[in-house]
């Protein structure tokens, strides 16, 4: 299923700084987007997709938004722009995002993502977009499912 | 080249330009209780043992400090403990909020690349140093290697020239920036503060601006060293002449007037003529961005001999302990206590929604703080307002929104 939302969804909205106290990362998906979307915990499954508009992510710098999206079952976030630390952080914890500036995807269309090449169908609309590129670093830490691992891998940096 | 140009230049080892990547060193990091227990684990499964430098590192308890729960005591054990193991310092409940710590403890420095694990990290900008917010995950890997992989970023330069007006303060400054820019028009890129209204500021008021560049979206929020006051040896980084940018604004602020931000955007402003006149229930001085003893006097030059209505609670939490002492030293509490007000011990308060003053159902607040998202007190059925601390205490006398 495909989730859509506005712009500049904030991470206090993905994950109230309240909830956000904690070690035990699977109680943040109780929370997840609970004042957005109410109806969003108990419909998502595991791998689908949810889209934003501009600047999505902005705010905190906490790394528990996209661990409580990736927790809830999202495998993709794409959006029109993403707020600069929480694209980092959600490539870190291993969840694909990718920016799509020209994207017209409305909830219910039925989309199809390919992440070596960044390019994803709109099935229902019968189109394409294509992702900005991301850094060569970034794609590496994604193929290892996130920093820990990938620095885990290699002992340090790679460009 | 641009400030931001130069120095992850001399921290990459060789000469890097806005749009490309460079792994830069760094001279110092920090994290909060929100983010240093998950930075912790992230580091411990990155197979970490050491820390590279644990003199550059600090920790610091503000953000849920003291702690209300069970849960998030264990959280600061949990901290203290990984701290004395590492020999790490930390700064533990009512010491302060973390970039009022590392500005107030000289633990950054101009010149330098510092990071933290706090989206308000780009505060030290102020100091004409390079410093920016990350999540835990990219936190532990400094922890682990003292380095960061960054992509150099563009600048905007904004300029303020004029004369400023009586009661037009840093805040106002930063607010109609927000304004022009709005939420998300500096991501990825630094904006650099130049013009003889800055050059101006005390290290104080350049605090109250470099915090709230993140409310556009921006890496950093660098200072032109011009004006800058410290009582230490120190080098300046200037920008050069013929530095590129990608945008210039400037901003003239001789008829400027007091700034407000209403619900639910730091970036929706408005001038406060706009709000005057809201019932508020709420008030609230403190934050990383405006809970310095200059803020509280500005506040208690307001309140002296006076008494806040009886409609409206006034919270004050101190950016930290010195500013709380040098408050009480010089009466500044004591006129604030005297007018109604509630001090809270120094930390980051109600201003993150976790404790010590959550506002109820429909009630409206106006706060001294930097982010009226929805919810960010705590109760997404709040309305929260922005502006300096000498309206907030206006509005607090009053009842009700109010210009000075
Ligand atoms: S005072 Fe508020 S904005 Fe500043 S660090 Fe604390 S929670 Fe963050």
């Amino acid at each position: 299923m495909t989730f859509v939302y506005g712009d500049n969804i904030d991470t206090d909205r993905i994950i109230a700084g309240k909830y956000t106290k904690t070690l035990d990362m699977n109680t943040l998906v109780e929370h997840v987007l609970e004042d957005l979307d109410p109806t969003f915990k108990n419909k998502v499954q595991q791998g689908d997709y949810l889209v934003g508009g501009y600047n999505f992510g902005c705010g905190s710098s906490r790394e528990q938004a996209p661990i409580a999206l990736k927790l809830s079952g999202v495998s993709v976030v794409l959006a029109k722009s993403f707020a600069r630390i929480f694209f980092r952080n959600a490539i870190n914890i291993g969840l694909p995002v990718l920016e799509i500036q020209n994207h017209d995807i409305e909830s219910g269309d039925e989309i199809k993502v390919d992440l070596l090449t960044g390019e994803v169908k709109n099935i229902t609309k019968s189109k394409s977009y294509f992702a900005a590129p991301m850094p060569k670093v970034m794609i590496d830490i994604l193929k290892e499912g996130g920093l820990a691992n990938y620095l885990k891998k290699y002992g340090d940096y790679q460009l | 080249m641009t400030i931001v140009e130069k120095i992850l230049s001399s921290h990459s080892g060789k000469a890097v330009y806005a749009g490309e990547l460079t792994i830069v060193s760094v001279d110092g990091i920090m994290a909060s209780d929100t983010t240093a227990p998950y930075a912790i684990k992230s580091f411990q499964s990155m197979d970490g043992k050491t820390l590279w430098d644990s003199e550059k590192c600090t920790f610091v308890i503000d953000h849920a400090s003291p702690a209300p729960t069970e849960k998030i005591a264990n959280l600061h054990k949990f901290m203290r403990d990984f701290a004395i193991e590492q020999n790490i310092r930390v700064f533990d409940i009512g010491e302060g909020i973390c970039h009022q710590l590392i500005v107030e403890k000289d633990l950054v420095k101009p010149g330098q690349v510092f990071i933290g694990a706090d989206s308000h990290t780009c505060t030290y900008g102020a100091l004409n140093a390079f410093s920016t917010g990350v999540g835990s995950s990219d936190l532990a890997a400094v922890m682990l290697t003292g380095k960061i992989w960054l992509k150099v970023p563009e600048t905007i330069k904004v300029t303020y020239k004029g004369t400023l007006p009586d009661g037009v303060v840093a805040k106002d400054l930063i607010l109609a920036l927000g304004k022009i820019l709005g939420i998300d028009g500096a991501t990825y890129q630094t904006i650099e503060f130049h013009g003889e209204v800055v050059e101006k500021l005390s290290l104080s008021n350049r605090m109250t601006m470099a915090n709230m560049v993140i409310e556009m979206g921006a890496k950093a929020g660098i200072f032109t060293p011009i004006g800058l006051d410290l009582p230490y040896e120190w080098t300046a980084t200037y920008a050069d002449d013929n530095a590129k940018y990608s945008r210039e604004i400037e901003i003239d602020v001789s008829n400027m007037t007091s700034k407000i931000s209403m619900p639910n955007s730091p970036d929706n402003v408005f001038d406060i003529a706009e709000a005057v006149g809201t019932p508020i229930q709420y008030a609230f001085i403190g934050t990383c961005t405006n809970g310095r003893l200059d803020d509280l006097q500005q506040a208690a030059e307001i309140l002296r001999g006076e008494k806040i209505a009886s409609s409206v609670r006034l919270l004050i939490a101190p950016a930290s302990k010195n500013v709380f002492i040098e408050a009480i030293k010089d009466g500044t509490a004591q006129i604030l206590m005297e007018a109604g007000a509630t001090f809270l011990p120094s930390g980051c308060g109600p201003c993150v929604g976790t404790h010590l003053g959550v506002p109820g159902d429909d009630e409206t607040v106006i706060s001294a703080g930097n982010r009226n998202f929805r919810g960010r007190m705590g109760n997404p059925n709040a309305k929260v307002y922005l502006s300096s601390p000498a309206v907030v205490a206006k509005s607090a006398l009053k009842g009700e929104i109010s210009a000075l």
